[in-house]
């Protein structure tokens, strides 16, 4: 079973951090992993997405036309991506900056206000833990306390800032599970 | 020890070092500067130095002379830098002198694109330098092989006395996948004496050692030009990997691709699976020495009726696939060369309209 994930937002948002927590968080639980980034003449405040594959087998073609999952953190990212992400597939949208939905009544769309969220927490940096968080309490795509274990090991060389990240990534988990305390 | 997640560039610098590479000469270009920061940052912790060049000419004589004094010496670059080194290539291989080259390959030709690319396969093959010389080139189609590879050409570069390419298209460079660094790769070097100009003293020699490419003289230049040929015979012989792929099968098609492309292959090749047409492949691994005979074989095998040659260039490796085919079966090509990834939909609709 291959499982591939879309992070997508604009330069500074810390996409290439997130799709790296989860394909890290995914690696340690045994999958086959494959982080393949958009590169090119890119800069701040530019478009930056990452592609997540995670298999159970070697993984061929890291190129994938059709994800399964959408993570977009602003406007032009869902309207570039939302189209393309197969049914049943977990669209997560920061609506704090996209004020309109995916358009599609065939995906698992969740709306999650992440940089207000984040800025409530203290800080609108952890916007993209904020997502992440949803994201996979909403997709179980990994074990949850995997992910919050990789977020700690990811800024063990900023101790300060592992509470904040850990508040987030819970945030996002409410926000994708309002029902569940 | 357990497997990290690393990027194709940061995982290459460090493959070198743990090869006991620790002479690291090269210019930024991109997709692989990654290389030269994290060995900014590398060499230094573990005695070795990194040494950036005024340009890549510079940098291929730096290597030049790193490896004539008995270092191991490596760089890395991208298509328009190893343009500029192969002056100094050329010079390495007739000084048969052991050099690790890894070119992380973009579009071309000129300053092209900073998108992956396969178009430097001539350029690496059949000599980007002049005259008779020949790289032994290998070609990663994951994180872990470029790895595995980097690892290897150390002592390859040594067996030949002559440069190793490892050559990557831009997503292995940019790619991050789990990767582990295998201690049995790890080899010693070899006995430099017979040729390294390390002083007379040092070991303890009558004899002196002599790094040169000029030979003025007919005879000794046939000579020199025959013994350099036995070498890269010796190559064919001996160093010739590929991976075959659903090859037992009753195939329709074989496939011959290599680096990123070969994965879109197996992909593609999955799929047709499902769908009960059966199609195999050969990935290179090494592109000198190609697997003519593998390949060959492949194609004669009965109800194969088509040989498609998947590359993300204009049609380079297909004219080798061409020679090893020689007419058993129709060949193909099929390519991109701006940058974008053919998809495996592609490759499956390509399959179909030669089949």
């Amino acid at each position: 079973m291959q499982k591939e994930v879309m992070f997508a937002g604009f330069g500074g948002q810390g996409i290439l951090l997130i799709g790296n927590i989860l394909a890290h968080t995914a690696m340690e639980e045994g999958f086959e992993v494959a982080w393949v980034p958009s590169y090119g003449p890119e800069m701040r405040g530019g478009t930056a997405y990452c592609l997540v594959v995670i298999s159970d087998r070697p993984i061929g073609s890291p190129i994938v036309r059709n994800p399964m999952h959408l993570i977009a953190m602003n406007r032009p990212s869902l309207e570039k991506f939302a189209p393309v992400i197969k049914p049943d597939g977990v669209v997560v949208i920061n609506s704090s900056l996209i004020p309109v939905s995916s358009g599609r009544d065939d995906v698992d769309e969740l709306l999650v206000p992440a940089n207000d969220i984040a800025k409530d927490l203290g800080s609108v940096k952890v916007a993209n833990i904020v997502a992440l968080g949803a994201f996979v309490a909403r997709s179980k795509i990994v074990d949850f306390e995997g992910i919050r274990k990789c977020v700690q090991e990811q800024f063990a060389s900023k101790e300060k800032l592992i509470p904040i990240n850990m508040a987030a990534l819970d945030a996002g988990k409410k926000a994708a599970n309002p029902n569940i305390s | 020890m357990g497997k990290i997640l690393m990027k194709g560039n940061e995982a290459i610098g460090e493959a070198a070092i743990r090869a006991g590479c620790l002479n690291y000469f090269a210019y930024p270009i991109t997709p692989q500067s990654e290389v030269a920061e994290y060995l900014s940052r590398r060499m230094p912790e573990v005695g070795g130095v990194f040494l950036q060049g005024e340009s890549e000419v510079a940098v291929g004589y730096m290597l030049f002379g790193a490896a004539g004094s008995g270092e191991r010496a490596f760089t890395t670059s991208s298509s328009p830098g190893v343009s500029l080194m192969s002056e100094a290539i050329s010079y390495i291989s007739s000084a048969e002198l052991p050099v690790v080259f890894v070119n992380i390959v973009r579009g071309g030709p000129g300053l092209g694109g900073i998108l992956p690319s396969q178009a430097d396969y001539f350029q690496a093959t059949k000599g980007g330098g002049h005259g008779d010389y020949r790289l032994l080139v290998m070609a990663p189609a994951s994180v872990q092989e470029a790895v595995d590879m980097v690892m290897m050409a150390f002592s390859l570069a040594e067996k030949y006395r002559n440069p190793v390419m490892i050559l990557g298209d831009g997503l292995i460079g940019q790619m991050m996948e789990p990767v582990e660094f295998s201690d049995h790769l790890k080899s010693e070097p070899s006995n430099k004496d017979a040729w390294a100009t390390n002083g007379m003293d040092t070991r303890k020699s009558k004899e002196r050692n002599l790094v040169k490419s000029l030979f003025l003289d007919a005879q000794l230049l046939e000579e020199h030009n025959l013994a350099l040929k036995a070498k890269y015979d010796r190559m064919k012989q001996e160093e010739v990997r590929y991976e075959p792929y659903n090859i037992d099968s009753d195939y329709r098609a074989l496939i011959v691709s290599y680096g990123t492309m070969s994965r879109v292959c197996k992909t593609a090749i999955d799929n047709m699976k499902t769908e009960g047409i059966e199609v195999a492949m050969i990935r290179p691994q090494t592109l000198f020495p190609f697997p003519i005979n593998p390949i060959r074989k492949a194609a004669s095998k009965k109800g194969c009726v088509a040989v498609i040659s998947f590359e993300l260039s204009m049609g380079q490796m297909v004219e080798d696939v061409e020679r090893s085919v020689q007419g058993k079966c129709p060949v193909y090509w099929h390519g991109k060369a701006g940058g974008e990834i053919p998809t495996p939909e592609e490759v499956i609709d390509k399959v179909r309209s030669f089949t």
